[in-house]
Parts: C-alpha cells; structure tokens; sequence
C-alpha cells in the first residue's frame, strides 16, 4: 500500500509555515531589526536623552563620545545648532517607519487591486491597466516624485502621496503576472466547474496564492519608501526642517561635513540598516513562503 | 443495444492562432453508459482537444467549424451558458492531469471536497463532509481525517491524484473525463491509480473517457479506444480487437514501438518515417475530396 509510507509525513501547516519563517536567517535578522526600529519609533519621546529640537549654540558640534572635546550626555555628539545626533535620530524613526508602512501598504492596495483585475478579467481591463503601468514607468521616479511634492505642497501627506502615486506600478505589475500564471493552473478550472461566480474564484481562490509573493514585495517597497522620504527631504521637500528626519539631517550634515562628520554619518547608518532590514526580510519572506520551496 | 451516452458526430475544428490549422478532422465516436473509451495519439493528435471540448472549455485559439458533441441528446457545442454549467462539473467531472496544480495550494482538502457537494447538490456542511470521508476511504485513503485537514502540498502526488478521483466522483457524475492522469506520476503510482479509476468506474457505473498517449495504459484500462492522428481517426474498435488485429499499419507500427518487458534486450522500434508519410497522404486526399 502506498499510502502507509507517507502517512506520518503530516504536519500542521500553520506549524510548518512558522518553522519555514524562522529557518530563514534573513527574516531572523531583517525582521529583528525591524521590530527593534518599531519600538524606537513607539518609544522615542521616552529613550531619547534629549529633546531633539532643543537648541544650545553654547554645545554647537560636539563629536561623538571617545573623541577629543565629547561633553558627557551627547553619546552621537550634537549639530551646528547643539541638537542631540542621537535623539534627533530616534525621533527621524518614527517618520521613516510611517512613511514606509503606510506607503507601501497604500501602494501594495492599490497595485494589487489593479493588478489582479487585470490578470483575471484581462480583456480591455488589462489593456487599460497595462498601458497605464508602461506610462508610469516611463518616468524618471525620483524626478516625478519631487514634482508630485512640489505640486502638493510639502508635509508628510504628500510625501506618502507621491510614493503611492509612483509605486503601486511595482505592485501592479508582480501581481497581474502571478495573477495570470495561477488563473491558468487547473484548480481554477476546478473552481469554474463547481459554478463559483468569477470575484469568488479570484478573491478566494487566487489571491491567497498571490499574498506570499506579495508580503515580500510589501517588506522591499518598505525599504524603497523610506529611500525616497529621505530624498525629498535631503532636497527639503518632506517636512520643515525642525522635524528630526534621517534626510533633512543628511542634508544638513553634508553642508558641516568638514567640521561633524557625525552629523552626517549617524542618519546614513540609520537609513542604510533600516533599509538593508526591509530588503533582507522581503527576500528571506520570498523564499520562506514560496509554495514550491515549501514542499 | 443501449443509446449513446455521448456521441461525437463529424466533429471538426481548427487553430486561431496556427493559420486555420485543422486540429480536429471530422471526428466521429460514441460511448455508451459505463463504458472506458481511450482517446490515444501522439502530442498533437488532437485527444485533449476533444476531451476539451466534451467538457466545454475548449480555448479560445481553437475553433469548432462543424459536427456536434450530443451528450443524453443535448448539444454540448450550442448549449447556451447556463445550461452547460449545469452540467459540468455534476454530470460531466473532470480527472485532471497534473496533480500538483489541480488542487489550490492555500486551501485545506476539506473545503476543496465540499465546495462542489455544497453548491451542486446541495448537502448541508455536515453531510458534505461525511461524504467526502466516505469517498476517501472509498479511494483507499488511510486517516481521511487527517487528509482531509492537511494541504496538499503535505500529501505525496499519488494521494492527490486519489483525492482528485474521489472529487470527480464525487457529485455522482454519468462521464467522467480522465486527462492523462497517471502521466505526472510514478510508474508504481500508475498502475495503482489505473485499478482504483477502474474499480471507482465500475462500482459508480460511469462512463469514462481516457486520455493517453501510452497503448500500454490503454490496454490495462479501456473498454473501447479510438486512435488519432494530427486530429483524425485512423482506427477506431474495441481495445481487444485494435492490439490482437490491428488494421491500420500505423497502429501496428505503435503496437510494435512499445517496449517489451519481456524482451529488454530488443531494442525500441521506432515507427517508420514511411507510415508517417503515407498518414500525411492519406489526410491530404481527404481534405481534397
């Protein structure tokens, strides 16, 4: 008998899922690290040691601690203006982390919704659909992003405005071709024959095979979203220059780099992990939950 | 003798795509209730193409231009929509290919069992379930409880397939369309999941038809079998008759292509390119006629 030899090969799948996920390395470490940055983000006003906006030319660019003429209570050293590297730093946290969740979830929406239409129905929807998507990508994203904030106005709003604007394309695009590629499998043939109504067979049958592939794709837009908030506000189109954010610092310390260099590396450190983080855990979440590696 | 459960007449089509390509070239057979009819030929041959149309979801690429596809005296090819659904999937079920894609990966075998339970006939979740366990046990399923709670891919491609037979007959269908269903499996698996479609078609009295490219499976299965070639029947009989008496030379070149278990030092014959150029002749002058 066949079926004697792999009987005890069953598992619980939610079980088995977990375990693939913490196998992973990288959603080990991209995934700690996020959640390490999430809670920066909740509790800054509490572990920052400073006010991040609070002034004192007296202790204008004092080096980080180890180096000559570091004042005690400035761990990261402070700007020309004497404003805390370290607090300012934790306080640019929480915008990074706002910009990058509520971006990508907004563009994941809206790609997603599109991108399915257009590989399930094709047709017209997807001549439309496609089209559009060929338009978008044709324009430089960055140029286009700081246009979009130039014609809204600069703020937080339109900074995640303009991040949605451009990337739900890279959302639009991965879903309609795994959208294409499931509806031809047979279990969809299988669904059409047991009479389900066709948004059924998509939103029930199709989509959570799309979701894998679509939480990492969330995970690397993260990491993009906040590339581009700390664009535009390196070029002083995000929020006004008191908010403590990772590119107005860098923007800033560029200009002091010959007198604190640590005004400038601090934030890029900070941008650079947080981005490497949602990078490692969208590739370690690909492999984690591809159907096929999960055999 | 009985009326045909299904009768193909003169069933002819052609590709979209391929410059009006015939594919399928006045086809013509019948099946009766509870009878195993083979469809054999080479890729090409135009076999799923028929099994396609039978089950009414022939591609677009493909277009009929003649013959009708009578199933209990209704014309699977001019039923409007409605109608035709109500008999997919309910009298008509499919036994798909490839087990690996015919189930949805994110979806436990239960609700895959009793999504066609519930909405074709009607059972109440508690009856659905009951029967799909019955109809696991029914295709030698050990621990269907447990089956029926796993995905499927934490069950082994032979315990797909069997679950993909008792899902076929499940909604107590007359035909039952098997599309190459051992072709995805190991050799072992095969001849297991040959006896359990046999055993299922015998015991439910359903008819099949039996997609294959492999004589061998058809000589294990069939009741009937009808051969083609580049979407023409070149013999057609019961399989009993077509391997001891085959008339036509092409189906005597196949019988001999096979290998030889008995014989492994013989080597394998191929079909002879001359057969080949006499089948092209043979339909060139039909087409002409």
């Amino acid at each position: 008998m066949a079926d004697a030899a792999l009987s005890p090969a069953f598992s619980r799948a939610g079980g088995k899922t977990l375990r693939a996920l913490l196998g992973e390395p990288r959603v080990l470490f991209g995934g700690g690290f996020v959640l390490l940055m999430i809670a920066i983000a909740l509790l800054a006003p509490v572990i920052a040691p400073k006010d991040p906006l609070e002034q004192d030319l007296m202790l204008g660019t004092l080096p980080p601690a180890g180096f000559d003429g570091a004042e005690a209570g400035y761990l990261l050293g402070t700007d020309d203006l004497g404003r805390d590297v370290l607090s300012r730093i934790l306080h640019g946290t929480r915008i990074a982390l706002i910009v990058a969740f509520v971006a990508a979830s907004l563009s994941a929406l809206i790609g997603t919704a599109l991108g399915l239409a257009a590989g399930f129905y094709r047709g017209w929807t997807d001549r439309i659909v496609s089209r559009l998507v060929d338009i978008w990508m044709s324009f430089p994203p960055v140029l286009l992003s700081v246009l979009l904030v130039a014609v809204f106005g600069p703020g937080l709003h339109s900074v995640i405005a303009a991040i949605v604007i451009i990337d739900w394309t890279r959302f639009c695009r991965v879903v309609r071709a795994e959208t294409i590629r499931q509806a031809g499998l047979d279990y969809v043939t299988a669904a059409e024959t047991v009479g389900f109504s066709r948004p059924h067979i998509l939103l029930r049958e199709i989509l959570p095979n799309v979701v894998p592939i679509l939480l990492a794709l969330v995970s690397l837009e993260m990491g993009i979203a906040v590339t581009v908030e700390a664009i535009l506000s390196f070029v002083g189109l995000s929020l006004s220059s008191d908010t403590p954010t990772w590119g107005g610092m860098i923007a800033q310390g560029r200009q002091i780099v010959y007198q604190g260099w640590w005004v400038l590396v601090f934030p890029l450190i900070a941008l650079f992990s947080t981005v490497l983080a949602f990078n490692q855990l969208g590739n370690g979440l690909r492999l984690a939950l591809d159907p096929v590696m999960r055999r | 003798m009985t009326s045909p459960l299904l009768s193909i007449k003169a069933l002819s089509a052609v590709s979209t795509r391929e410059a009006h390509q015939p594919v399928l070239r006045a086809v013509s057979l019948d099946l009766r209730p509870g009878e195993v009819h083979g469809l054999v030929g080479e890729s090409g041959a135009g076999k799923s193409t028929i099994a396609k149309a039978v089950l009414g979801i022939l591609p677009r690429t493909v277009k009929v231009t003649g013959g009708s596809v009578r199933f209990e005296e209704r014309d699977l090819l001019t039923l409007p929509p409605r109608a035709l659904r109500d008999i997919m999937g309910r009298e008509i079920t499919l036994i798909p290919q490839d087990p690996q894609t015919a189930l949805n990966p994110s979806r436990r075998i239960e609700g895959q069992l009793t999504d066609g339970l519930r909405l074709r006939l009607g059972l109440s979740a508690a009856a659905a379930r009951a029967r799909a366990l019955a109809l696991l046990e029914e295709v030698q399923i050990r621990d269907p409880e447990r089956v029926l709670a796993s995905y499927p891919h934490q069950l082994s491609g032979g315990m797909r397939q069997r679950i993909l037979i008792a899902a076929a007959f499940a909604p107590g269908p007359k035909l039952v369309v098997a599309d190459e269903p051992t072709t995805a499996l190991d050799v072992t698996v095969q001849k297991e999941i040959l006896r359990l479609i046999r055993r299922m078609q015998r015991a439910h009295d359903t008819a099949v038809i039996f997609v294959t490219h492999d004589l061998g499976v058809v000589a294990k299965i069939c009741d009937s079998v009808t051969l083609l070639y580049a979407g023409k029947v070149i013999e057609a009989g019961t399989t009993a008759a077509m391997l001891e008496r085959p008339a036509h030379p092409y189906t005597r070149a196949l019988i001999a292509a096979g290998p030889r278990y008995d014989r492994p030092e013989a080597s394998l014959t191929p079909v002879p390119d001359a057969i080949f150029r006499q089948l092209r002749q043979d339909i060139e002058q039909t087409e002409r006629a």
